[in-house]
């Protein structure tokens, strides 16, 4: 298994690799609880990077309303929990069905009246406006008043119900983000992802080629609704409330994408790197421009970062790096 | 303490206030502290709420001068700004408490303060929160977190209570009404305890319509015209300041005079409506958490008001954000220390009775909620904003009916 | 519910979907002709606005006649924008321009809260209140005045699209790329062109919805979006498609407002959205590529 997914990395990737595994295992060791909770936050939009990545990296599918996936599966994890004490454990599984459903609704209207590129990606804003619209209105998880998760403060770390120490929830960050990474490589490396790439590359090609290109697409749309709904999961439990307008907010499909395009979109690090780069830059800012009375001036620089990534690295920062660190490129990760 | 309704506190009566508390607690003077207590101020500074904190930080700056006439030991603020986003309010929390924060204190948003709460709670710092009405906030078993402010349901009923009285006092009252909400966290939890105490509470009136408008709109023109073909007497609505400005000028193009608008929630008493409006906003009734003008306290506090930030109307915003001020440095005198355990039960063993918010002063149940909190009727008039109920402390007659727009000086 | 209500809500529709419409033709412009998503529509929209506001601040200019220095203000900004900028990424694929128009559109949200704070600002014009009555029909006068002037703006870019030397090279652009590079047509600068003369566009509806709508810098975002429904329900590049897209809208919404919730309407516009998506994706207007 572990020598499947390290393939025909390089020496020097798994050194980085192994280092990189390391220090992330002992942070909550070494970091206080306020870069405690940055890294966690890292690692979510690094795990919500990685399964959008699925869709836009791997298949070409441009997508800018994933939010509702991470609404989906917040409120259906959080609403079972709520109304009949069903522990996420259990709950997470009705929660990723019901955005794989949507996912295939979406696949299915999208790819069938053959709608593309930036059609597509309208087409996921309308359904997810349409969704927090819906929300906004279903009284029994509490409409636009919200939805809160009865928080108990145990020192106890319970998976089962997902109630536990700042500590618990890294390493369950660090963990399904760790997992999506395994997942995307045997992905990339299976039949599937070559599937994937030969379309993202010319789809007109891979039809000839006998690929059913339907069904490649409908398994991407499905499989990433369904892991970014997992990361919904994790956010009802973590941040403990759901409102429609925070949850199905378009800002918040904006900043799951941001990760993966800066980091590298269709590698495998870059969604990572991405997400580590950038919500720690935002951090960064906030201590450097909180003594200014300016209200906005931190925002204008995140912005400002990310038009200079968009212009001088528009393949991302992972590809960049990687060539400069020597590393040896897995399959996937060259484009 | 005399309370004469038209006098003005003198300095002396406030502090002498505040000494009788003293007084009390001999011991915490003789302890004096050096260093001051370091609050965290956890606001939205920036996004959508970003004027709204703007607000509840001058209520905070207001609190630091007249806390140091009362006697009360130095308090110093650590602002951070949760960006009107709830992850950020975890994050921000974690990083205040990191640097040194012994209380934290904040934050106007329902969502935001629930993250908070979560913070506060795991890392042992006690809580004051100074706006939050979404009543689960206090309903989690929390031992550090204390807060000011009515919850909804309080809200919502005062609302009745405060109209029956109104109508009462003047012998007339709406036989029908319509209520206009927006359809947000707040409008949302308000409506639905309205239309549950409906039931229990006898009103002069029935809902005719409950219409629910989006937080983003850009046009009330649909929702008013769909108001008014109710014909209802009473327009009741639930807003916050943008959509209270369209709403008011749509009410006027429309060309639609009800006997009484009548408002829960923020909007219709903040500066810029009034600027915006003018006499056009006038006679509009807000009910909603307020100060009590009859308190020594609070005249102190509007004069301090007046001088600091001039032409600007000191609202809840300001009331609620200058009481959670007071009560961190009150119970930093009473604990004798910074340790966060000593300040938790200081905080739970609070009994403020110099203070400004409507009700009998400031304590919080076992659950960390004060519970005693009222709520008033505001009527805008001429800019100004007077307290027409309860009759009790009120400071000026209400007019009512309402003038109708084309027939206003 | 009396007949006079209906109408006078149909007619609010009207009026607002005029409006819509007028909101979105800058955008139809740029993306019929350069397909870049600009997701930065709303936020030059508000910066529009707020050059209105400065020009009734301090000269006391009413925001209509703020429309010519507005808009050529706006010129300039959203040509420096393409020529500067977006050009870079003319063959970049799609994500990439709609991340840096995202971006973008951060930073000026960002500005405008610097320059002008989060306080909703607005210009106090003695017509504010002003309606008009014919028969049951109450109108309001400033959305008939928004009306007139989105069907004005529209007719203006009409003639210039289809009768103007520049008008229609940029329209061969919009329909062959590779062929306009052909022939000689410098394509970098008939799309910095378009961009401009679309955020004029945006610049002139930035001063008119000023009179309808209190400006702060938060208010970006829901224009963004109201203005791509609007225009691909109108058919991407097609100026009266814009204007009936946003009819569409704006009637749709009033009578889902009437009949059912008003909160929802906006959930109507997004089905809308997604039935002209899968039935007809280049909109009612639109030609069949």
């Amino acid at each position: 298994m572990i020598g499947r997914l390290l393939g025909e990395a390089g020496t020097r990737a798994r050194i980085a690799l192994g280092l990189a595994a390391l220090v992330l295992l002992a942070a909550p060791a070494m970091v206080d609880d306020y870069l405690l909770t940055v890294l966690t936050q890292s690692l979510f939009f690094a795990y919500l990077g990685q399964s959008w990545n699925v869709m836009m990296g791997f298949a070409g599918l441009l997508s800018l309303g994933h939010a509702m996936f991470v609404g989906l599966g917040a409120y259906v994890a959080g609403a079972l929990f709520v109304h009949f004490g069903l522990p996420p454990v259990i709950g997470l599984f009705p929660a990723m069905a019901l955005a794989a459903l949507v996912g295939a609704a979406i696949g299915f209207l999208g790819f069938r009246f053959s709608i593309q590129g930036v059609y597509f990606a309208l087409l996921t804003i309308a359904f997810a406006e349409f969704i927090r619209i819906l929300f906004d209105h279903f009284t029994w998880v509490g409409g636009s008043s919200g939805l809160f998760i009865p928080v108990d403060n145990r020192t106890v770390n319970d998976l089962v119900h997902l109630r536990g120490t700042p500590e618990m929830f890294y390493y369950l960050a660090l963990g399904l983000s760790v997992a999506a990474l395994a997942l995307s490589r045997l992905l990339l490396a299976g039949r599937l992802g070559h599937r994937w790439l030969a379309i993202r590359e010319d789809q007109e090609a891979a039809q000839a080629l006998g690929i059913d290109v339907f069904r490649a697409k409908m398994a991407a749309v499905v499989l990433s609704a369904a892991m970014t709904s997992l990361g919904g999961v994790f956010y009802a439990f973590y941040f403990n409330n759901m409102f429609p307008e925070q949850i199905f907010n378009i800002n918040l499909s904006i900043e799951l994408l941001l990760g993966p395009i800066i980091g590298g979109l269709g590698t495998l690090i870059g969604p990572i790197l991405g997400a580590f780069v950038l919500t720690p830059l935002s951090e960064l800012l906030s201590a450097l421009t909180e003594r200014h009375a300016l209200i906005g001036i931190k925002h204008f620089v995140y912005g400002l970062c990310v038009v200079l990534i968009v212009v001088f690295l528009p393949g991302g920062l992972w590809p960049w790096i990687a060539r400069r660190l020597g590393l040896d490129r897995p399959p996937g990760d060259g484009t | 303490m005399p309370t004469t309704k038209n006098r003005r506190p003198s300095r002396r009566a406030v502090i002498a206030g505040a000494a009788g508390l003293a007084f009390a607690q001999p011991f915490a003077i003789a302890r004096a502290q050096g260093a001051p207590l370091k609050v965290g101020v956890v606001l939205p500074r920036s996004g959508p709420q970003g004027k709204i904190g703007q607000s509840c930080q001058q209520g905070y700056d207001l609190a630091l001068p007249i806390l140091k006439e009362l006697g009360y030991p130095e308090i110093q603020y650590m602002p951070v700004d949760t960006e009107t986003n709830v992850q950020r309010a975890r994050a921000v929390t974690e990083k205040v408490i990191q640097d040194g924060a012994q209380i934290v204190t904040g934050a106007f948003d329902s969502g935001a303060t629930t993250a908070l709460a979560q913070v506060c709670e795991q890392k042992g710092v006690p809580l004051v929160i100074n706006i939050a009405a979404a009543p689960p906030i206090t309903e989690q078993g929390y031992k550090f977190v204390f807060r000011n402010f009515p919850n909804g349901v309080r809200i919502a009923q005062d609302a009745l209570n405060l109209q029956r009285e109104l109508y009462e006092y003047k012998k007339d009252a709406p036989k029908s009404a319509v209520l206009l909400h927006v359809n947000d966290t707040f409008g949302e939890s308000l409506k639905a305890g309205l239309l549950g105490l409906m039931q229990r509470i006898e009103m002069p009136y029935k809902f005719a319509d409950v219409i629910a408008y989006d937080p983003n709109a850009r046009d009330l023109s649909v929702e008013i015209a769909k108001a008014k073909a109710t014909g209802a007497e009473l327009l009741w609505t639930v807003s916050r300041l943008n959509d209270a400005m369209l709403l008011t000028r749509e009410l006027i193009k429309q060309r639609w005079s009800p006997k009484a608008v009548v408002s829960s929630g923020p909007g219709f008493y903040e500066d810029q409506y009034l600027k915006t409006l003018g006499k056009n906003g006038d006679h509009i009734i807000s009910l909603v958490p307020w100060y009590d003008p009859s308190k020594p306290l609070t005249r102190y506090l509007l004069e301090r008001g007046a001088k600091a930030y001039p032409g600007i109307n000191i609202d809840t915003n300001h009331v609620y954000s200058f009481e959670a001020a007071l009560i961190c440095a009150d119970a930093f005198k009473r604990a004798g220390s910074a340790d966060p355990g000593k300040l938790r039960d200081a905080l739970a063993a609070t009994n403020i009775k110099n203070n400004v918010s409507i009700g009998p002063g400031i304590a919080f149940d076992a659950k960390g909620h004060n519970g005693g909190l009222g709520n008033a009727g505001i009527q805008n008039r001429g800019g100004k904003l007077k307290v027409v109920v309860p009759r009790a402390y009120a400071d000026s007659e209400p007019v009512y009916p309402m003038p109708a727009w084309d027939k206003r000086a | 519910m009396p007949l006079d209500a209906i109408a006078n809500i149909a007619t609010a529709g009207l009026l607002t979907g005029l409006v819509y419409g007028l909101s979105a033709l800058g955008l139809s412009a740029i993306f019929g002709v350069t397909r870049i998503v600009n997701f930065a529509h709303g936020e030059l929209m508000v910066i529009g606005m707020y050059g209105a506001l400065l020009l009734f601040q301090h000269f006391g200019l009413a925001p209509l006649w703020a429309i010519p220095i507005v808009g050529a203000a706006l010129f300039a900004i959203g040509y420096a924008l393409q020529a500067g900028l977006v050009n870079r990424l003319l063959h970049a694929p799609e994500h990439m321009q709609f991340l840096l128009m995202a971006a973008l559109a951060i930073m000026l949200v960002a500005l405008c809260l610097m320059a002008f704070g989060p306080n909703a600002q607005n210009v106090t014009l003695e017509s504010a209140y002003d309606s008009v009555e014919i028969g049951v029909l109450i109108l309001d006068a400033h959305r008939v005045y928004a009306g007139i002037a989105a069907i004005a703006v529209a007719g203006l870019l009409f003639v210039f699209f289809r009768y103007h030397p520049l008008g229609k090279a940029i329209r061969a652009c919009a329909d062959n790329l590779t062929g306009a590079a052909v022939v000689g047509l410098n394509v970098k600068r008939l799309f910095a062109l378009t961009f401009g003369i679309g955020s004029a566009c945006i610049g002139a509806a930035g001063c008119i919805i000023l009179m309808l709508v209190d400006v702060h810098p938060y208010l970006a975002n829901t224009y963004t979006l109201l203005a791509f429904v609007v225009v691909i329900i109108g058919g991407m590049g097609s100026l009266s498609g814009a204007l009936l897209g946003g009819l569409l809208v704006g009637v749709s919404e009033a009578l889902a407002g009437l009949l059912l919730q008003p909160s929802l309407k906006s959930m109507f516009s997004f089905g809308l959205l997604i039935l002209v998506l899968i039935l007809r994706p280049e909109g009612l207007l639109g030609r069949r590529s």
